[in-house]
């Protein structure tokens, strides 16, 4: 059984909820090695992306994740705008006009999307970046039986571990590379939210 | 935290309807997107140039909007970049035929979401990417060094450039020379705090200071006992001699920026401590700018820039400009 439309929305209704609550622990993280910004940008986009599928929910996976993406670089800014938003765009790309999305699908959609962020970012791993935690994950999201809930869960589980990767690194890209040496013994908000994201969707699917 | 805010959410948008019924003749502001531009709608046949950053730094960048300086101005969030969508926005509003150049702070967020716009916008469009912090020390391991003073000097000579009718590639061409030529450090003495987070952005000891912060209150390169006005200004200007290098016979405009916080007596105090050193090293100050023009929020500190002029660069400086934060020659 694969994601309709109505599950796209529904993940991501679940990944505004995670935002939502974990605005203030971004925010503290970002406060560390950033600007502080990170959770309440973050959080202004899911709300408007919450609006938006509210007021004319789409009828195809790939519409929902292509709305998704231009919500967002129309309404979070700094860098984490660009960065999901084009990880959102190449998502929709990847899965064309499929009503149903299968696991396979699901894996290429997020293959695409760290494309995506790399091509934008420019960030390998090891920067502490959210390439840290999206790669792993599109790693571990082999459709081993088929399950797209399944696949999700072994993303947001590698995408968790890539996350707490990055507490020891020393930045490389973003503010937090201004910090240096100091900025290693945080882990990096950017990270931290591409695993959070990943759990909401990964529970959505186990819940469809 | 006391600040003088009804809502941290709307603390941007209530500040442009504030500016907008301040500045009538000088501004029109919209809102969704946010975007300042000059007032009198498009200059025809003139290149537009467009700036724009996280809030908080004012009078940068919508305090330079006007005649002789900047055609638009896109602010995001407080130290938030703007998005792309203000970016194209601003460039439709104030393309006059000539294209459009976008000076652009090397901060992560603001580069991508000016690249897209550059991409999105259906003029002719130029980035220039100003870099002239000095204490980043290795831009091959960092997002680079930040845009920080410099940008004020490089938005008033670039616009001047525009307003005498220069084209897009000769704007872009000085405006690479004046980064070239343009360095600047600063330091704060206590953190600033941002209204939607409520605490201090950074902790500091009542006798600390932070040597080479960055405007969004990130750290620099150290934090040492406060001393002496005079050991602050050496403190800062001695990296940006060096940087360049600056050189005896060199003429420059010096720029003493308050962080928001500082007080006028005390800029001007350390605006005479770094003349004067200036002077003992042979270096001829041309031209000066002294007062709060890129701040980060109340932070108390100050920066210093140097910029290297040539003949050219004096007339765009000395050329009318007429904005909310700069007036002269009109």
């Amino acid at each position: 059984m694969g994601c309709t439309a109505a599950d796209v929305v529904a993940a991501l209704r679940a990944a505004a909820t995670v935002v939502q609550e974990h605005r203030d622990e971004l925010v503290r993280l970002d406060q560390a090695i950033g600007d502080a910004d990170h959770g309440e940008n973050l959080k202004r986009g899911f709300t408007a992306v919450l609006s938006r599928l509210d007021a004319d929910p789409p009828d195809t996976p790939a519409k929902v994740l292509k709305l998704v993406a231009t919500t967002l670089i129309s309404t979070v800014g700094g860098a984490a705008g660009p960065l999901y938003g084009t990880a959102f765009l190449r998502a929709s790309a990847a899965v064309g006009d499929a009503t149903e999305l299968d696991c396979p699908a699901v894996a290429r959609a997020l293959q695409a999307a760290l494309d995506g962020v790399v091509a934008r970012g420019k960030a390998v791993v090891g920067d502490k970046t959210m390439v840290d935690a999206l790669t792993p994950a599109v790693t571990a999201a082999a459709c081993a039986d088929g399950s797209v809930a399944a696949a999700l869960s072994a993303a947001a589980d590698a995408a968790a571990e890539g996350a707490s990767s990055t507490v020891p690194m020393v930045a490389r890209k973003g503010r937090a590379s201004y910090l240096g040496e100091r900025s290693a013994g945080h882990m990096d908000p950017g990270a931290r939210s591409t695993a959070l994201l990943l759990r909401a969707f990964a529970d959505a699917a186990a819940e469809a | 935290m006391k600040k003088i805010i009804n809502d941290p959410e709307t603390v941007v948008q209530d500040a442009l309807r504030g500016m907008q019924a301040a500045h009538p003749d000088l501004l029109a502001v919209h809102h969704d997107p946010a975007v300042v531009v000059r007032a009198g709608g498009p200059a025809q046949g003139k290149v537009a140039v467009i700036s724009g950053g996280g809030s908080g730094h004012e009078p940068l960048h919508g305090g330079f909007v006007g005649r002789g300086m900047l055609s638009a101005a896109c602010p995001g969030p407080v130290f938030t970049s703007p998005t792309s969508d203000q970016v194209v926005d601003a460039i439709a509003r104030t393309d006059g035929g000539a294209g459009a150049l976008l000076i652009v702070k090397n901060y992560t967020g603001d580069v991508l979401n000016f690249e897209m716009a550059a991409e999105l916008a259906e003029s002719e469009v130029r980035s220039v990417v100003i870099d002239d912090d000095v204490a980043v020390k290795d831009s091959l391991y960092t997002a680079g060094r930040r845009g920080v003073g410099g940008t004020v000097l490089l938005e008033k000579i670039v616009g001047a450039a525009a307003e005498r009718g220069d084209d897009l590639a000769a704007c872009e061409a000085l405006a690479l020379r004046v980064i070239a030529s343009v360095r600047s450090m600063g330091l704060a003495l206590t953190s600033c705090v941002v209204p939607h987070v409520g605490s201090p952005s950074f902790d500091l000891a009542d006798d600390e200071m932070e040597i080479g912060i960055g405007i969004h209150g990130e750290p620099g390169r150290k934090k040492v006992k406060a001393g002496t006005a005079s050991e602050m200004v050496s403190a800062l200007l001695e990296p940006i001699l060096e940087d360049l290098p600056f050189a005896s016979g060199d003429r420059v405009l010096l720029f003493t920026n308050s962080m928001g916080g500082t007080p006028l007596v005390e800029l001007y105090l350390a605006h005479g401590i770094a003349e004067q050193l200036l002077a003992d090293r042979g270096i001829v100050v041309e031209r000066r700018l002294v007062g709060p023009y890129i701040t980060s929020l109340e932070m108390q500190g100050m920066s210093l820039t140097l910029l290297r002029l040539d003949d050219e660069m004096v007339e765009l400086w000395d050329a009318p400009v007429h904005t909310p934060a700069l007036r002269w020659g009109v």
